[in-house]
């Protein structure tokens, strides 16, 4: 690890910043939480059958840059994004947390997640798996760089779609 | 006269009244799915798997066919097999694993063991049998029939049945101009697979691959990331698509979308989403599509979209990337789906990462659109509850004008599914 900025990130500044990021998504607050991202930030959800796959050589179920994280986020703000309109009520429970590394400026974080999914004429859908963080530093505030949302399930199955932000 | 009918047929078709309807009783029905699977998925050729996801001999895949556990291997002597997983003794599956390379497959009830080829290898205890037990006899089962048009692997459950390259007809051409893509006629099966259900009728994803008159309406967040990243999707005046493209009945069946592309090809058409980074990189694979195919079958690979149903539940969309994706019924109100990415086996680094941002503009559980067509097929199928009151489909679009001139928008296309389907259904009852 690297001390210096090891000594000046804690578990609980991480805790705090991953709750703040889950209740600006439970809520929707979608453009709020694109504040959090930097600007080459990237969010991936792998493939169930490969979950630790690179997204160059492997299709994934979700693999953003930037560029298209924003039209995602136009996407899900439109009401005729019918998988989201009426949007879910999801609830994201965070736990967990652990710093796995520090390297350079990025700061590796892993934790675990379950976020339920209710919607209007639809089952209770439970998304249940870890995510993986490379967060960095900047102008004193925490920034997502990269953000991994790894399903456990082995396959979507009735999960179906992953059409909001996990 | 009634524009609706007073029937319970489940098709009916009026040539003089330019209509067509479907009874919604074959959404909801678990006695029609009953008779679908024997008429029409027991008779049908259904696919499989495609050569390029057994690279070595011993690899496999399990995964169902046509409701049945099936294991989809490449031997030790290098032949492609579907063999049934379950063990001649008892039943159990012999190989529980979702993928992976096999010496052999052993089944862990009571130790059966068999071969790649699905030959009996052992049996412990085997001195309990009587004299007339024979190994060559008790191997896993393959399925009856078992035969591949261009690495596309199908099985039929039904001896008698026709052979694939027949039953296939008018599909072929469509499958040799995706292959076509392949400077080397190679195509592969790229990792990672998306597997979801959906809460509505399989006949419903049918309908919903082929139909491109949905797209405005169901596609306009899509539509607008286009707009947004520099692509002209806006149609010309009087048009409801951007471009005005064919629904085709390719026989027996199977039918294809043929519209001129204005949403980029991997290969070999370039639009702004790629980056300008990409623009020389395209032009030179549609101009080793020039060298190799000459001019007129290049543009018919490069500048047009297609998306193809083969009968009953396989198709490959050729669209903003290529995928290949098949579905079956769990019950009458949802299907299991299983889709991959196919790209050409000699592509780059560059032009296979490409391939697959392209693939996730548009389609998948997490793409910009598949997830908006299952919110409608699941939002029909809710609907579909007040079918006694609400009885018929509407699938009327084009009636008038002859096959020839059925726009992708019409749903002349969607027609030639419902008459096989009809056809089979009529012939086993």
């Amino acid at each position: 690890m690297n001390e210096a900025l090891a000594t000046t990130v804690s578990r609980a500044e991480i805790e705090d910043f991953l709750y703040h990021e889950a209740d600006l998504l439970d809520s929707w607050r979608l453009d709020e939480w694109l504040g959090l991202l930097t600007d080459d930030a990237t969010y991936y959800v792998p493939p169930n059958d490969k979950p630790d796959a690179d997204a160059r050589f492997t299709l994934f179920t979700i693999a953003d840059d930037m560029v298209r994280l924003r039209e995602r986020v136009i996407r899900l703000k439109d009401p005729n994004c019918h998988a989201e309109y009426p949007p879910s009520r999801t609830r994201r429970l965070i736990g967990n947390v652990r710093i796995t590394g520090v390297e350079g400026d990025i700061i590796s974080v892993a934790a675990n997640f379950v976020v339920h999914r209710y919607r209007v004429n639809d089952l209770t859908r439970v998304f249940v798996g870890h995510y993986r963080y490379k967060l960095r530093r900047q102008g004193g505030r925490l920034k997502i760089a990269e953000r991994r949302a790894i399903l456990d399930a082995e396959e979507l199955g009735l999960l179906g779609s992953v059409s909001f932000i996990l | 006269m009634n524009y609706q009918p007073s029937s319970d047929d489940f098709i009916v078709e009026n040539p003089l009244a330019e209509t067509f309807f479907v009874n919604r009783e074959v959404f909801v029905s678990e006695d029609v799915l009953e008779r679908e699977r024997r008429a029409i998925f027991d008779r049908c050729w259904i696919y499989v798997g495609h050569a390029s996801e057994l690279k070595n001999p011993g690899d496999f895949k399990t995964r169902p066919v046509a409701g049945r556990p099936v294991i989809f291997c490449r031997d030790r002597d290098g032949e492609v097999r579907a063999l049934i997983n379950c063990c001649r003794h008892r039943g159990a599956l012999v190989c529980r694993e979702r993928e992976g390379n096999a010496r052999q497959f052993y089944c862990m009830y009571h130790g059966w063991t068999y071969h790649t080829d699905g030959r009996l290898k052992s049996v412990p205890g085997a001195d309990a049998y009587g004299g007339a037990f024979d190994n060559a006899e008790m191997g896993l089962m393959p399925v009856p029939r078992l035969e591949h048009y261009r690495d596309f692997y199908f099985a039929n459950f039904d001896r008698d049945a026709v052979d694939l390259a027949t039953y296939l007809g008018g599909a072929k051409d469509y499958i040799d101009l995706v292959i076509d893509q392949s400077p080397s006629g190679k195509m592969q099966i790229i990792a990672g697979t998306q597997e979801y259900d959906i809460r509505a009728n399989w006949k419903l994803l049918v309908e919903n691959s082929v139909d491109d008159y949905h797209l405005i309406s169901t596609h306009s967040t899509w539509l607008n990331y286009m707009r947004n990243s520099g692509v002209n999707v806006t149609p010309p005046k009087g048009e409801l698509l951007p471009t005005r493209g064919f629904g085709r009945d390719l026989g027996n069946g199977h039918l294809t979308t043929d519209n001129p592309n204005y949403r980029g090809r991997p290969v070999a058409r370039w639009i702004s989403v790629y980056g300008e980074d990409a623009k020389a990189d395209i032009e030179a694979m549609r101009n080793e599509l020039v060298v190799r195919l000459g001019p007129t079958r290049a543009a018919r690979v490069a500048d047009t979209n297609r998306n193809l149903c083969i009968f009953p539940n396989l198709v490959i969309n050729d669209g903003s990337s290529v995928t290949v994706r098949h579905f079956y019924p769990i019950a009458p109100d949802r299907m299991h789906v299983t889709a991959w990415a196919l790209g050409p086996v000699e592509e780059t680094e560059a032009q296979r990462a490409r391939r697959l941002h392209a693939f996730l503009t548009f389609y998948g559980p997490g793409g910009f659109a598949t997830p908006d067509d299952v919110a409608a097929l699941e939002a029909a199928q809710l609907g579909f509850a007040a079918w006694r009151e609400v009885r018929w489909s509407d699938l009327s679009r084009g009636m008038a004008k002859p096959g020839d001139q059925q726009l992708a928008t019409d749903e002349g296309h969607l027609r030639v599914f419902w008459r096989k389907w009809n056809e089979l259904m009529e012939a086993r009852a």
